[in-house]
This record gives C-alpha cells, sequence and structure tokens, in this order.
C-alpha cells in the first residue's frame, strides 16, 4: 500500500510518500504565493524520488493552512491532528507534542494512539511562531539559519516582555540601540518564543514524554530555551518539519 | 455520539413575528416624539419596569443589543470604533460601549437617519462599564441621568438588608424620575411591568428548558434572535405575550420532533457573547452536524430559574404562578429587585466557581458533546474567568475549544482561525463534515 501526505505549511510544502509504513520518498518545496503549484512541485519532486507516478498512490491526505490547495489530496486532516499522529508514530511514549512551524505555534495532548485530546494555538499573535524568529533576524541582520547557533553563545539574559511580535522588535532596536551583544538579543528572542509556547503546554497539561516538531525544532537555540523553561528534555525528531506530512500519510493509510 | 439520523426540520413560524417585534421597538424608540412620549437610554439588564410606570408612551433603547446590531453591520461598526477612538478612548474597554458612543458621535442611527438622542439616561451598574458607559452618554447629550448598584452579591447570600439597600435606591429612582420627566408616577402601570417582566423571563428560561430535547428545537444562532426582546424590553406585555407564542410553537417542535439542524448529532455549547459580526461561525458547525443549543449567556442573560423539585434547572416560579397579589409599589420594588438579583448572569461576577457549576449543570442537563468558548475581549464583565471554567468543564469531563475574539470589534478576530479551530476540535471528536 502506497500512500502519500502534503503538509501545505505557511512557508513550506512538504510531501512524504509511505509504502507499507515505511517513508520511502520525501520533499520540500517554498511555498511561496502560488501554493497550488507548490503543492504540485512538491508531490512531484517526492514521486521522482521513489520512482512512482500519481496513479501509484493510492490515498493522499493533505494538512496545513494551505491544505485546500492541494486539490489531487483525497481528504485533510487538521494541522493539529496530523502532528499528533506524526509524532506519536515516531514516538510512542510521547503525549504532549509541541509544534512551532512558520505560522502557529500549538501544544497538543495526544494518547497512545496519536488521537488530540486536547490542544491550544497561538491566537492572533507572531510572537509564538517561527515567523517571529524571522522578522528578529532581518532586525537584527543575522542570517536566520545562524540563530541557533548565535544565541548559544550568550552568556546572559535578557528580558524581552513585549506580548506581541510587533513591540518585541521595537525592544529589540532598543536593545540594539544599547549596545546588548547580538547574541544576548537571539537568545532573548528565543526565551520570549518559548515563554509563550510553555504557557500554551502548560494550559493544555504536561504529560510525559514531550515531543517538539516542526520546522522551528531545528533552531537549536529555540530548542535550548524550550529545555529551560519547560524544565525537561523533549523528543525532537530528526526532520522535524516533516512530522505534519508523516501525519497525513499516516491519516491517509487509515483513511484509504 | 449516535449515528447521523436525518430529522425532519422546519422554519420557525413565529421569525416573521419576531423581526416586525424588534423593528417596531427600534422605530418606536426613534418616532417617540412625534407622538409626544419620551425615549430613555440605558443598558439591557437595567430595570425598564421602573421606568414604564411614567406611562405607556416611554419607550427605551437598550444600549447592549443596540451595539450588537451595530456590530452585526461590519462597515458600520468599524465607523463607529473609529469614531470612538478619534476622541481617543481605547480599544481594549468594552466593544458595545464603543460602538455606541461611535454611532452617537457620529449621529448616526444603524437603522437609518439622525441617532435619536434620549430624554434621559438609567442604567444600573454591576460590570465596571455600565455606570461609566451611561456617564459619558449623558455628558456628552447633556441629558438627565440616574444610575443605581445591584453589585450586593451572590443570590445565595442575598439578605434584607441587601435586598433593602436595593430597594430603597429603586424608591429613589421613581422620585428621580417624576422629577426630571415632570410626570406622575403610576403604580399601577409599575405593578403590571413587574408581572410582564417576571412572565417574560421565566417564559425565555421555559423555552431554553425545551432545548433540553434531542433533537433541538433551536439552535443558539437562532437563539440570538430572539433572547434579545428580553434585553430590549422584558417588562412589555408584548414581549411576554410573543415568548408565551414562542414557547407554544418550540413545544410544538418538541413533540413532533422537529429539529433546528435536521443532521444533529453533537451538542455542543458556547460562552458569553458571539462575534456578532461572525454567526456564520455557528452556520459553520452545522457542516458536521454539531449545533450550539445555547449558553449559560443564552440562557441565563435575561432567563431567570430555580432549582425545581427533581434536582433539574426550570422556570422560576413567577409571583402570579404563586398566587402572590401585588398591591403597593414598595411590594412591586422588593419582587422586581429580588427576581432580577436571582439572574444567572449576575452570579458569576463573584466567583467563577459559581459559573462553572452552571455551565457543568447545562452540559449534563442539555446532553452536551462538547464546548466552545470565545474568549471575549470585548467584554471583560462576562469573559473573567473563562479560563478557570475552561478548566472546570474540561474536569468534569467535557471536551472544550476555545478561541479569540470580540464581540464588537471584528479587527480582533479571525475568521479563517476559529473555523481551523474548529476543524481540529470537530476532529478530536471524530467528526467529520458530512458535505464537502
Amino acid at each position: 500500500m502506497i500512500t502519500a501526505g502534503i503538509d501545505c505549511g505557511a512557508k513550506n510544502t512538504k510531501v512524504v510518500i509511505r509504502k507499507d509504513g515505511e517513508v520511502i520518498a520525501k520533499s520540500l518545496v517554498l511555498s511561496g504565493f502560488d501554493q497550488k503549484a507548490a503543492a504540485e512541485e512538491a508531490l512531484e519532486m517526492a514521486l521522482k524520488e521513489a520512482n512512482l507516478s500519481k496513479k501509484d498512490i493510492e490515498h493522499v491526505t493533505a494538512t496545513g493552512v494551505g491544505m485546500k490547495q492541494a486539490s489531487f489530496a483525497n481528504d485533510t486532516i487538521t494541522e493539529v491532528g496530523s502532528a499528533a499522529k506524526g509524532t506519536v508514530f515516531l514516538f510512542p511514549s510521547a503525549r504532549t507534542v509541541i509544534d512551532v512551524g512558520a505560522e502557529e505555534g500549538r501544544a497538543i495532548r495526544a494518547d497512545g494512539t496519536g488521537k488530540v485530546i486536547d490542544f491550544a494555538i497561538n491566537e492572533k499573535c507572531a510572537a509564538g511562531s517561527g515567523a517571529f524568529t524571522e522578522a528578529m533576524a532581518r532586525a537584527l541582520e543575522v542570517p536566520l539559519e545562524k540563530m541557533g547557533e548565535l544565541s548559544l553563545k550568550s552568556q546572559n539574559a535578557v528580558p524581552m516582555n513585549a506580548q506581541c511580535a510587533i513591540f518585541a522588535e521595537s525592544e529589540v532596536v532598543s536593545l540594539i540601540h544599547a549596545k546588548t551583544p547580538k547574541e544576548d538579543i537571539v537568545r532573548a528572542v528565543h526565551d520570549a518564543i518559548a515563554s509563550r509556547i510553555t504557557s500554551m503546554v502548560r494550559r493544555v497539561g504536561i504529560e510525559r514524554e514531550v515531543a517538539l516538531v516542526g520546522g522551528v525544532a531545528r533552531n537549536v537555540g529555540f530548542v535550548k530555551s524550550m529545555k529551560e523553561d519547560l524544565e525537561l528534555e523533549m523528543l525532537i525528531p530528526e526532520d522535524p518539519e516533516f512530522v505534519g506530512a508523516l501525519g497525513a500519510a499516516i491519516a491517509a493509510a487509515e483513511n484509504r | 455520539m449516535s449515528e447521523v439520523k436525518k430529522y425532519k426540520t422546519e422554519p420557525l413560524k413565529t421569525w416573521q413575528k419576531a423581526k416586525e417585534l424588534r423593528q417596531k421597538y427600534y422605530r418606536d424608540y426613534a418616532t417617540a416624539h412625534e407622538r409626544g412620549g419620551l425615549r430613555w437610554s440605558g443598558g439591557a439588564w437595567c430595570f425598564d419596569a421602573i421606568p414604564a410606570g411614567l406611562g405607556d408612551d416611554v419607550y427605551p433603547i437598550t444600549g447592549e443589543p443596540y451595539a450588537a446590531s451595530c456590530a452585526f453591520n461590519r462597515s458600520f461598526s468599524t465607523e463607529c470604533l473609529e469614531a470612538a477612538e478619534k476622541k481617543g478612548w481605547a480599544r481594549d474597554l468594552c466593544s458595545y460601549m464603543r460602538n455606541y458612543w461611535g454611532s452617537m458621535y457620529l449621529n448616526k442611527f444603524a437603522f437609518g437617519g439622525e441617532y435619536p438622542k434620549a430624554d434621559f439616561a438609567f442604567q444600573n451598574h454591576i460590570c465596571c462599564s455600565h455606570a461609566k458607559w451611561y456617564q459619558h452618554v449623558a455628558e456628552y447629550e447633556k441629558i438627565p441621568y440616574f444610575c443605581f448598584d445591584v453589585a450586593v452579591g451572590p443570590y445565595s447570600e442575598v439578605d434584607e438588608n441587601r435586598l433593602s439597600y436595593l430597594v430603597n435606591q429603586l424608591h429613589e429612582a421613581i422620585e428621580w424620575l417624576e422629577k426630571t420627566t415632570g410626570r406622575k408616577y403610576d403604580d399601577e402601570k409599575l405593578i403590571q411591568a413587574v408581572y410582564n417582566e417576571c412572565r417574560s423571563t421565566a417564559m425565555w428560561a421555559e423555552i431554553c428548558c425545551l432545548n433540553r430535547s434531542v433533537p433541538a428545537p433551536l439552535d443558539e444562532k437562532t437563539m440570538y434572535s430572539l433572547y434579545v426582546f428580553g434585553t430590549l424590553q422584558k417588562a412589555s406585555r408584548e414581549v411576554a405575550d410573543f415568548y408565551e407564542e414562542l414557547r407554544d410553537e418550540v413545544k410544538y417542535r418538541v413533540e413532533n420532533q422537529i429539529a433546528a439542524v435536521a443532521t444533529e448529532r453533537c451538542r455542543l455549547m458556547s460562552d458569553t457573547q458571539p462575534p456578532w459580526g461572525f454567526l456564520k461561525v455557528f452556520r459553520y458547525l452545522e457542516k458536521f452536524g454539531a449545533l450550539s443549543v445555547g449558553s449559560l449567556y443564552s440562557f441565563g442573560l435575561i432567563g431567570i430559574w430555580e432549582d425545581k423539585p427533581d434536582g433539574s434547572w426550570g422556570p422560576r416560579t413567577t409571583p402570579q404562578e404563586q398566587g402572590v397579589k401585588i398591591e403597593t409599589r414598595d411590594q412591586a420594588l422588593r419582587i422586581l429587585a429580588d427576581w432580577n438579583l436571582s439572574k444567572p448572569e449576575w452570579q458569576h461576577f463573584y466567583d467563577p466557581q459559581l459559573k462553572s457549576d452552571m455551565m457543568i449543570r447545562i452540559a449534563k442537563e442539555w446532553k452536551l458533546d462538547g464546548v466552545m468558548l470565545h474568549y471575549n475581549r470585548g467584554c471583560e464583565g462576562l469573559s473573567l474567568g473563562i479560563a478557570e471554567n475552561r478548566l472546570a468543564l474540561q474536569e468534569a469531563g467535557f471536551p472544550v475549544m476555545v478561541f479569540e475574539g470580540n464581540m464588537g470589534d471584528e479587527r480582533e478576530f479571525d475568521l479563517t482561525r476559529t473555523m481551523s479551530r474548529i476543524d481540529a476540535f470537530m476532529e478530536t471528536m471524530e467528526l467529520k463534515q458530512l458535505e464537502r
């Protein structure tokens, strides 16, 4: 049985193809403005890698903010549902899932089958998502991929109190003018996101094990801030940005 | 959760009458002066039975439902909100108040024409905005203002002293009304208005009780257009009579299994005022066969309830049902005060636990599958403690989803994200859309 999951995220579109329960191909493309084209492209790339054609796929399930743009999908699953399914598949002991993507941060409590018990999502605020790190990287003139490493060099915790990404940016500007070392500011950014995410996690209730997924889990600085804030170790998959697509592919197998 | 089954459904027969009654209410207010009548403005919780003693040609406009009407018209609402902001008011103030003030500043009536200035403002105070709302109206419009305090504690703690504190203010209010309007006060009209109010608010509770039935004869989106009469003029005979007619129709729907939503398979409740410009979220639920059958807000904002001998929650027994004959002004005011102090939506101003208890009771008695809580940034009074209510409901075993928004400021509501939340919530309850 061959199934596929596609996660049409705010920044990247990801595809996972599974054959008899094993992942055989993955692809990632920028979502851009034309999400429909991005979805087609991501699927084509994954099919090419797996040496398959569209007709070989029995069932496709889409997830992500742009899931409706994947017109070839047979059905959909919410971002919350796919993150829980994908995570519990990878880590059967995980009961709390923290999913931080470009647009949203989510805290999910799931059971051993990957079924969602409760969830919380950052509301109309970018301060708990990857978009915030990107905006701050621009303000600091630091390449996004360097943000994590740079913050690990920080020796001082600088408080960033703003509850809103816009005000936080103005705090970053103030810190720059106050000659605060860049690494301390970057750490402050990660601490601020971690603090917002932790508050959501506490809202749904922490149940071990805790897993961190989503593209922002690649940021080592953010991971450190999260660990310190939660005061516990987290399970992090090798490819955290593909967990939603994996969950969708698992749902595809269940729904076919 | 039950199997998908199709119930029969049909529109409410009283719907048209409800529309006409609402239009008449605003028209009567706007044109009162043409008939030599008086206009007054105050809150939906104010005791309209008191000014009723001034005569049959005295018409109210209640601020919250008026502001909700403004909010429903999103472009007009934005104009109003911006007008309020231009005056320097902060965006986190009560959004009803800001809509109302904006309409007043712009001198535009939501139903057409200029804003019909009231002859006096008459208000009571329980939440942080009530008294100040009309103090500003009175100052801006240069009209007389009377406000009385109803914050005497939860009903379970109301004693003779607390009741007298309120009743004494009501006596004072009548003296003030006579002096302000130059009219002689008619106690017979007051007594009739008190009877009407008890009848209409108990009748609304009875209608809500009928929604315990599966399938529910009413959905909450429809109930919003019906409970509103209790917020407009609960002490009028017209409203009490209308509720009686509505009760008969809803009873008929229950007896004949006429559903509000033909595919009902998941029963929810909401909480606090909805985002009025986005009531479509309630229609979106129906795609999953889900509906909100009510809320503490729509049941208890005007409905008056009591514990029934069988342990259930039901309409409070009216003085007339008890055979009480009201003969004096003081007796009428005591009954009116006591009746209002038992209002469910006034209890949780004192402790969120009181609200949690009522919500859990509704969830159990109305056979609910889940709860949708609106973290309503537009109303501090009704939203305070809502996060604690969420925990209590979850502890009682009910799945809860929350969404952020604002009852009267569309700029604080994200429709797409709210729909996504609903999708995720439905998924947790293993419900898929019935149509694609």
